[in-house]
């Protein structure tokens, strides 16, 4: 399968990563040489195949239910690019 | 394939102004798990807090943070999912639910997709008219709740708080079974209760703990599904109602005027009583749900299920069947009792070796009166079981009449302390001596020679005598043997 | 004084116990040969103050007794590991100034055993990569040189900062971390031993993830024994980790008897690929004669999948890394572009945030899990990790441990491969033992025709590291190897 610069645009506001008008047929190229390598898996049976669920063979660890991380705001806002009182501030949400 | 479990009901189509319509409902609830700390990290899970407290680098989604799960979260799944009698998956997987928004810090939601750990039950509603319905549950799952962005705190940017963020919730998905606003406003009363009594919810709806997602179908009586919108978060069982016959409403306009109802996401508007489509910049969502690899399958094993099992509380429905066996309870008395297992108690106490009527009226008319009036509830109450029980004891030995145990009920609401000795104390019984009635009720005719008379052709009258009487004995006399010696001295049958 | 930086670790441990310097003499030596090793670019942050201090702190405990395993050893770290208050970027300018307020549970396991920090060393952004081209601070430059050549070539990827440092001796070990070959192959490329142990044996919490599934970190050393000592230290079991698992750790040294009699090694046929280097099948050769000569007993396997890793591989680690970088989005750290709106900002902060290479994989990885896609790709992908993993566990009944060559090729220079796909295939001997989870050791056995280091590589069964460390031995001291590249810094 092969991506067209209309899915690559797609793709693109899906991953919130803008590419320039310009940048697209190159980026489509780039994207469809990798996807035409990948064609090749087409050749494996997999009929009858688990997908891979755990690579490691253990039962998953649980916590308890206890309080036992947080009350450290500063921590949590001290890389923050803007805040204002422990708030994260963004630019407006367009809803 | 959705099956249609329902029969149509005719007392529930909307009249349109072609012909009848059906509505069709089915909710998606999101219960905030009762516990203290968040699904995957151990930051509180407390409602409110200083902004971003209950917060770790985990819910912050610091670089190279990882998710371990709350055991305890995975048990309340369970537990809910046994209190809605439904088949728990002893393996389910939690995915990842990509999407952006500034409140969700990941960039994806840990959600359950295609595995979710309980699977389909039920759960059933009285209705007046009808009686028993049974509502199909779909599924329930677990996932992460988003944290908060609050828009109107600047004109130009939004505040955000992730300390809800990571918080576990259950998703419980319906099927579409429900025909009637009341029938989704019974449904979503029952399942709070029901989580209530399980402790896995404590369904405060005002503080969030509980929020439904409607889907809204309109169709002919019986006829083809119709395309549905889906009413996003409405947080109050009131609201839900007035937004379903809207949303039916508008969709019947539309089909009557000939158009095609959208398949949409709407919002209710509180103030206007009306749903608006979500208009925002993107199409259709692509989650591109995937199986998180931070994490592995979730097995449960029959230990655990059994143990949970084997501690589960007395359900609503079986209460409700007991009580009124037990106490001969009308169908209405024991659902308002069943309401919350502190009321369902509290009436047991209070019934324990009295009658169950006579507990069920002082319980319900009385307390549960006066509590709502001031706003307060059974944990509050300042009259305790034993003390109610008490008054209900008084009255039925015929030490006080039942006008003077309301007097009683106010002085130990709001003075406290115990009944018999109050009646004591302030001398309160009820006088039962006949010679003694016999007396007051002579001087009263003596005294209204005229009035007696009259009696005899205005039997109503003799009301007049009885509050005379107790008057005169300062309420005490016993009603039953002043009627009783009235009527005869007066020659009234 | 700088002898002192010639020293292994486990030299300069019994240095330091002899109390013949101290540890504040030795963590001076390296700070002056990192600052005059700066054309390599191996390190983005140079932490010589912070390293000071600790090596007085490991100096006091080497007085009072208290010494810990790696008591004043002087390291690198990845960029990929949080260390608490230092530059932690991945080498992306996506995490500019991003400052940890915590450390990686590895950095802290170091930390803790006395480890002392050098600085932060350079990588491929989000350890995507196989030659460090790719990393915001510009590219590493290999010590080594082809014969009579000082063309700059690359150290290899993503942990090509680790491996250049290791080998040209301004760390006396570092910290890496291996995706598809990231600690392996630039080990490959600069003669030095690299390990990426069985998936779940380390911590992952705190090293920024690329994909979760297949991330391992691992250390890089200048020989078996050294990364023996630092293995032990930086793995343990962690309850922050779901993924990692609650065995002890084992003494890994004190597996290296060096005896691997009756041990059956096993020879995967398909990794005799077209066009291979005869100089690299001649090491491989050689390499099975030289386990045979110690008493092990050498058989070919078939693991009939292994062509089939590297292009799963490019659908799986994309998939997940799209999904682990979506947090790089300008809200609570790093790069924001200032825009009136947040859906502009999210798409203008990633686009100048990321690199090429990043936003290549971010978007291939988005499409394979997009709707009408993620059967036909994520799926069948992981349905292929699993045909891959049942392969290593078919052969496991016949064989212990397997020996192949580490990389198809020797150090090139940068630039000279431009198409993507020839890129990937760097790793294309590496990328199965993280496909199926595997242990995995590259270590320096041979020189190239061009007198560039060769790698041949052990892959072990699942907790087997102690197998990899003594036939690793066996390779290091039979092959004879004990080149190092001529200072020309």
């Amino acid at each position: 399968m092969s991506v067209d610069q209309t899915t690559v645009r797609r793709i693109a506001q899906l991953a919130r990563i803008k590419v320039k008008d310009e940048d697209l047929p190159a980026l489509e190229g780039e994207l469809n040489v990798i996807l035409d390598w990948i064609e090749m898996l087409n050749e494996v049976d997999i009929d009858g195949v688990e997908p891979m669920t755990a690579v490691v063979e253990t039962s998953m660890k649980k916590r308890k239910d206890e309080i036992s991380d947080g009350a450290m705001p500063d921590s949590i806002m001290a890389n923050a690019p803007a805040s204002d009182d422990h708030f994260f501030v963004v630019p407006k949400v367009v809803e | 394939m959705i099956v249609d479990t329902r029969t149509p009901d005719p007392k529930k189509f909307i009249k349109g102004a072609t012909g009848d319509w059906e509505i069709v409902i089915g909710m998606e609830v999101h219960a905030q798990v009762s516990a203290k700390a968040k699904l995957f990290s151990g930051a509180s899970a407390e409602f409110g807090g200083e902004p971003n407290d209950h917060v770790s680098l985990v819910d912050a989604a610091m670089p190279g943070m990882l998710p371990v799960i709350n055991g305890f979260c995975v048990e309340q799944a369970v537990r809910t999912g046994l209190g809605l009698k439904a088949e728990i998956n002893r393996y389910s997987v939690f995915d990842r639910k990509n999407y952006f928004y500034p409140d969700l810090p990941q960039g994806y939601q840990i959600s359950q997709y295609k595995q979710p750990v309980v699977g389909e039950g039920t759960e059933t509603i009285d209705m007046p008219d009808e009686g028993r319905v049974e509502v199909g549950i779909e599924r329930l799952h677990l996932e992460q709740d988003a944290g908060k962005s609050m828009h109107d705190q600047h004109p130009s940017m939004s505040f955000v708080d992730l300390n809800r963020s990571g918080c576990a919730l259950m998703e419980i998905v319906s099927k579409p079974d429900m025909r009637s606003a009341d029938e989704a406003k019974a449904y979503v009363s029952k399942l709070r209760t029901i989580m209530r009594y399980l402790g896995t919810c404590d369904g405060n709806m005002e503080q969030g703990s509980l929020r439904a997602d409607i889907n809204v179908s309109v169709r002919e009586p019986g006829g083809e599904f119709g395309t549905r919108c889906e009413i996003k978060n409405v947080n109050s069982i009131r609201f839900m109602g007035q937004a379903i016959e809207y949303e039916a409403r508008r969709q019947i306009g539309i089909l009557e005027d000939g158009g095609t109802v959208d398949q949409e996401t709407r919002l209710f508007d509180a103030r206007s009583g009306e749903t608006r489509s979500m208009r925002s910049k993107e199409e259709a969502h692509d989650y591109r749900y995937f199986p998180d690899p931070d994490l592995l399958p979730l097995q449960i094993d029959e230990a655990m299920i059994d143990d949970i099992k084997a501690s589960l509380p007395e359900l609503p429905d079986e209460k409700k069947a007991r009580l009124i066996a037990s106490y001969s309870l009308s169908d209405y008395d024991a659902d308002i009792l069943i309401g919350e297992q502190a009321s369902a108690d509290f009436f047991e106490l209070v019934a324990k070796g009295r009658d169950g009527k006579a507990a069920a009226n002082w319980v319900i008319n009385e307390l549960f009166g006066r509590l709502n009036k001031e706003g307060r509830g059974i944990s509050d109450s300042p009259v305790s079981a034993d003390q109610l029980g008490a008054i209900v004891d008084l009255i039925d030995e015929g030490t006080i009449s039942g006008k003077i145990a309301k007097e009683l009920f106010e002085i130990v609401w709001q003075e406290g302390g115990d009944p018999r000795a109050i009646v004591e104390d302030r001398g309160m019984k009820q006088v039962t001596d006949t010679g003694a009635i016999e007396a007051a009720i002579d001087e009263i005719i003596a005294a209204n020679a005229e009035k007696a008379e009259q009696v005899k052709d205005k039997p109503n009258m003799i009301g007049w005598f009885v509050g005379q009487v107790m008057k005169s004995t300062g309420g005490k006399a016993n009603p039953q043997a002043v009627n009783q010696i009235l009527r005869d001295k007066l020659g009234v049958e | 004084m700088s002898e002192l930086t010639e020293l292994t670790i486990s030299a300069a441990r019994e240095g330091l116990k002899a109390k013949s310097f101290s540890a504040v003499e030795l963590t001076q030596a390296y700070v002056t040969a990192v600052e005059r090793a700066r054309i390599l670019n191996a390190y983005v942050k140079e932490t010589p103050e912070l390293a000071l201090e600790m090596a007085k702190t490991s100096d006091k405990r080497l007085a009072t007794g208290d010494a810990g395993p790696l008591e004043g050893i002087p390291l690198g770290i990845k960029d990929l590991f949080a260390t608490k208050g230092v530059h932690t970027q991945a080498c992306s300018h996506i995490l500019d100034g991003f400052k940890p307020t915590y450390n990686a549970t590895v950095t802290q396991n170091l930390f803790d055993d006395g480890a002392v920090m050098l600085g932060k060393l350079n990588m491929d952004e989000f350890a995507m990569g196989s030659s460090n081209e790719t990393s915001y601070y510009g590219n590493v430059i290999n010590p080594w040189r082809r014969k009579d050549s000082n063309v700059a070539l690359v150290p290899g990827g993503s942990s090509g900062g680790s491996a250049s440092a290791v080998a040209a001796h301004i760390c006396a070990g570092a910290t890496g971390t291996d995706t598809g070959g990231s600690i392996r192959q630039p080990a490959a490329f600069t003669g030095t031993v690299g390990i990426k142990p069985t998936y779940g044996r380390v911590s992952r919490w705190g090293i920024v993830a690329f994909a979760s599934s297949l991330d391992q970190a691992g250390p890089i050393a200048r020989d078996v024994r050294d990364s023996a000592i630092l293995l032990k230290s930086m793995a343990s079991p962690d309850p922050k980790d779901t993924t990692c698992v609650d065995q002890p750790v084992p003494d890994y040294e004190a597996a290296m008897t060096g005896d691997i009699r009756g041990l059956r090694v096993g020879i995967p046929k398909e990794y005799r690929v077209d066009g291979m280097p005869g100089d690299i099948d001649a090491l491989w050769h050689q390499g099975a004669d030289m386990l045979k000569a110690r008493g092990a007993e050498v058989v070919e396997v078939s693991l009939p999948h292994t062509k089939y890793a590297l292009p799963a591989y490019y659908i799986v680690a994309p998939a997940e890394a799209s999904s682990n970088l979506a947090r790089y989005d300008g809200v609570r750290y790093g790069l924001r572009v200032p825009s009136d709106d947040i859906t502009e900002m999210y798409e203008r902060t990633r686009a100048a945030g990321f690199g090429p290479e990043v936003i290549r994989r971010v978007l291939i990885g988005t499409y394979v899990l997009s709707a009408g896609y993620y059967d036909a790709y994520y799926v069948k992908a992981q349905k292929i990790r699993t045909l891959i993993k049942r392969d290593f566990e078919e052969a496991w009944s016949r064989v212990d441990v397997m020996l192949t060559p580490a990389t198809p090729s020797a150090a090139f220079a940068p630039g000279e491969i431009t198409d993507p796909v020839r890129m990937y295939l760097n790793d294309v001997f590496t990328v199965t033992v993280n496909m199926a989870g595997l242990p995995g050791i590259a270590v320096p056995a041979g020189l190239s025709d061009e007198g560039l280091p060769l790698a041949l590589q052990l892959i072990g069964r699942p907790f087997d590291e102690e197998t990899l460390f003594r036939t690793a031995q066996v390779i290091e001291e039979d092959s004879g190897y004990s080149a190092h590249p001529e200072v020309w810094w």
